[in-house]
């Protein structure tokens, strides 16, 4: 039945380190960060931003992706009015000109609001990979607390300075109250 | 409320003035919090007293699905309307529910950038009641069209009878304004959500709940990498809806100043619109905290600090609508036009005189008790002053619809404008929809937002040393 290649035992995630305050919780980011680490995150209730700086995530793409949306929104809001007007169906209305810009912008912003709040919820859910059914460090047993007051570490097993006793030893030496290894 | 172990006990670290009362009362603990606010959902019996006042909403709401039922088989001729008012309260009633749903958007966005930490226990339900007001109003427009199943022609698409809707007018302005209005709010709402959901998901034991607000959380973990997209991705939600919301009532206003019609068409529509809007807004904020803060117990996260700010809201934007009034009295004076001058003196002292007098009544005078502190600190004259307010708000648009179009430039064609009972009932069938869709959001969403009631919290502020940077 086994399979080549089957592993009896779960693989590794990685080590999670459970801390009390925010505190403590950046500190060990920065220690883990100045030891070499790289595969890691934090999981907190509340944003801390220091908290992903501190683990060398500094730079996110959404503000520009935005930028971007917003742009294609507008110009899409404009050149349909433009081409409605002054093509596909124009009409005198009052004597005015058929490309009378000024009716234009009202629709032309609502249109550039619209496609930028759209791009900025479905950049900041896609470059985060949600919706995900699962997660392994959901299989930490104490993992509901983060979303509620606890904040927790984890050093995954994919990073290529990561050793089962010496991450654990060194996630040992930091303020946390609990060290687990969580299965994939 | 549970106990709090001494130790934990601390205030929030603002600066509090002699006498107010501080955003979150002291003694709250990052657990506390969660547990309160997850708790009013998940743990609290439904009480007759929600039941009751759910049915009787919902009864309404029911009226309202009848009284459209009739209004889709005869017309609506079933109405009030008739030239020269074809604009009865239809219309009335669309620019009052929108106005109500900018307070919502001002609090949740422009308090945010402004950095109003007090806003962060009732942007939640605010948001909620923005939504379902903008639904409320969206009824209108709909149903005034008499062939509401065509009302998709009103968008842009490319169709088999070769046309396209007419872009410099001002109706068509409203679709795209209205609709990007509902769209980003139920966005900026949902977005908001989705860590208290992640909240709810990991506390609810009952197995159908979970899975449930699991759905909604979209697998949320409280990653740093995911926070900070969210962060951003929040903050440009509120940018972006700042200037939306207050571009929505200007385009509503020019449904009405674009026109040449005498009362209608003047420049001060689109900012003292705004303020009306946030002045009815704000109004419905209070009819809506007060009781949820004393049924649900949560007076120590909507303190009488938050009712105290949003009364000075209240009073400030309504001395702008004040001033609008001024305006649009002294533009016909001065504008020496004898059908404004006629409209005007119409308005004070014409058949409509009664509504003119009662909005000056209940937008200006009375509202000015806010201006003593005590009246501001008092949950039950709060509550009172905002019915007036938003009463008064309502004939506000009653006088600007109904008394500039019954008496136009033709004296042979003036008319009267008396509603009908089918009126009534789809007016008071969306206050059914309004109040009965916020009870059922009081007891399936958390209606204060968790995750920035725990960064109030000063145990969760970061202390200097680690907070530097190395």
């Amino acid at each position: 039945m086994t399979e080549p290649g089957f592993v009896p035992y779960p693989v590794l995630h990685g080590v999670v380190a459970e801390f009390e305050t925010p505190d403590s919780l950046v500190s060990a980011c920065k220690k883990a960060h100045a030891a070499g680490y790289r595969r890691m995150d934090a999981y907190t209730p509340f944003p801390i931003e220091e908290a992903a700086d501190a683990i060398g995530y500094e730079k996110t793409q959404v503000p520009l992706l935005t930028l971007c949306g917003g742009i294609l929104g507008g110009l899409s809001g404009y050149l349909l009015q433009y081409w409605v007007n002054i093509s596909a169906y124009p009409m005198n209305i009052g004597g005015r000109p058929l490309h009378s810009w000024p009716s234009f912008i009202i629709i032309t912003f609502e249109m550039t609001i619209l496609f930028a709040g759209i791009t900025a919820v479905v950049s900041m859910l896609t470059l985060s990979g949600l919706p995900q059914p699962y997660h392994p460090i959901f299989n930490h047993p104490r993992f509901t607390a983060a979303s509620r007051d606890r904040f927790f570490l984890c050093i995954e097993a994919a990073d290529p300075k990561f050793d089962l006793d010496k991450t654990k030893q060194f996630l040992q030496a930091t303020d946390a109250i609990d060290v687990a290894e969580v299965a994939d | 409320m549970e106990q709090v172990p001494e130790t934990k006990a601390s205030a929030t670290m603002e600066r509090l003035l002699p006498g107010q009362a501080p955003v979150l009362t002291p003694g709250h603990t990052l657990e506390t919090i969660t547990d309160k606010i997850v708790s009013i959902v998940l743990r609290r019996p439904v009480t007759l007293g929600w039941l009751g006042g759910f049915a009787f909403f919902f009864g309404l709401l029911n009226m309202m699905l009848f009284a459209m039922a009739w209004l889709f088989y005869r017309g609506v001729g079933i109405w009030g309307i008739n030239i020269p008012v074809g604009w009865g309260f239809a219309i009335v009633n669309f620019v009052w529910w929108v106005g109500i749903g900018h307070a919502g958007t001002l609090i949740s966005a422009i308090l945010l950038l402004l950095k109003q930490g007090w806003r962060n226990s009732i942007n939640r339900f605010a948001e909620a009641m923005t939504l379902f007001a903008v639904a409320c109003a969206g009824v209108f427009p709909l149903i005034h069209t008499g062939r509401p199943w065509l009302a998709y022609w009103l968008f842009p698409y490319p169709n088999t009878m070769g046309v396209w809707p007419q872009f410099r007018s001002p109706l068509l302005w409203d679709v795209f304004a209205v609709s990007t209005y509902a769209t980003i709010s139920a966005l900026f709402w949902f977005v908001g959500l989705i860590p208290d959901l992640a909240t709810f998901r990991d506390t609810a034991k009952n197995p159908v709940a979970k899975t449930i607000y699991g759905l909604l959380a979209m697998g949320w973990r409280g990653s740093a990498r995911h926070w900070k997209r969210y962060e951003s991705a929040y903050i440009l939600l509120a940018g972006l809806a700042t200037p939306l919301v207050l571009s929505v009532h200007t385009v509503v206003s020019f449904d009405f100043a674009i026109s040449i019609i005498p009362g209608w068409h003047t420049t001060v529509f689109p900012p003292y619109f705004v303020a009306g809007a946030i002045y009815s807004g704000f109004a419905m904020v209070l009819v809506l905290a007060i009781p949820i803060r004393r049924f649900y117990g949560v007076e120590d996260m909507m303190t009488l600090r938050h009712l105290d700010n949003a009364a000075k809201v209240m009073l400030g934007t309504g001395l702008i609508v004040a001033y609008g009034y001024t305006m649009e009295a002294f533009y016909a004076y001065y504008s020496g036009n004898a059908y404004e001058l006629f409209m005007f003196k119409n308005r004070m002292l014409g058949p409509m005189a009664w509504a003119y007098w009662c909005l000056i009544l209940f937008n200006i005078l009375i509202p000015q008790v806010l201006w003593i502190r005590k009246v501001r600190l008092n949950p039950g004259m709060l509550f009172g002053t905002s019915l007036v307010i938003l009463f008064g708000m309502w004939l506000e648009r009653f006088v600007i619809v109904v008394t500039s179009l019954h008496r136009d430039f033709l004296p042979s064609s003036w008319g009267m404008y008396v509603a009908t009972r089918w009126d009534y009932a789809v007016f008071a069938g969306t206050l059914g929809l309004f109040f009965s869709a916020m009870f059922l959001f009081v007891r399936l969403m958390p209606m204060i937002t968790i995750f920035e009631m725990r960064m109030l919290l000063p145990q969760s502020k970061l202390s200097e040393e680690v907070a530097a940077d190395d």
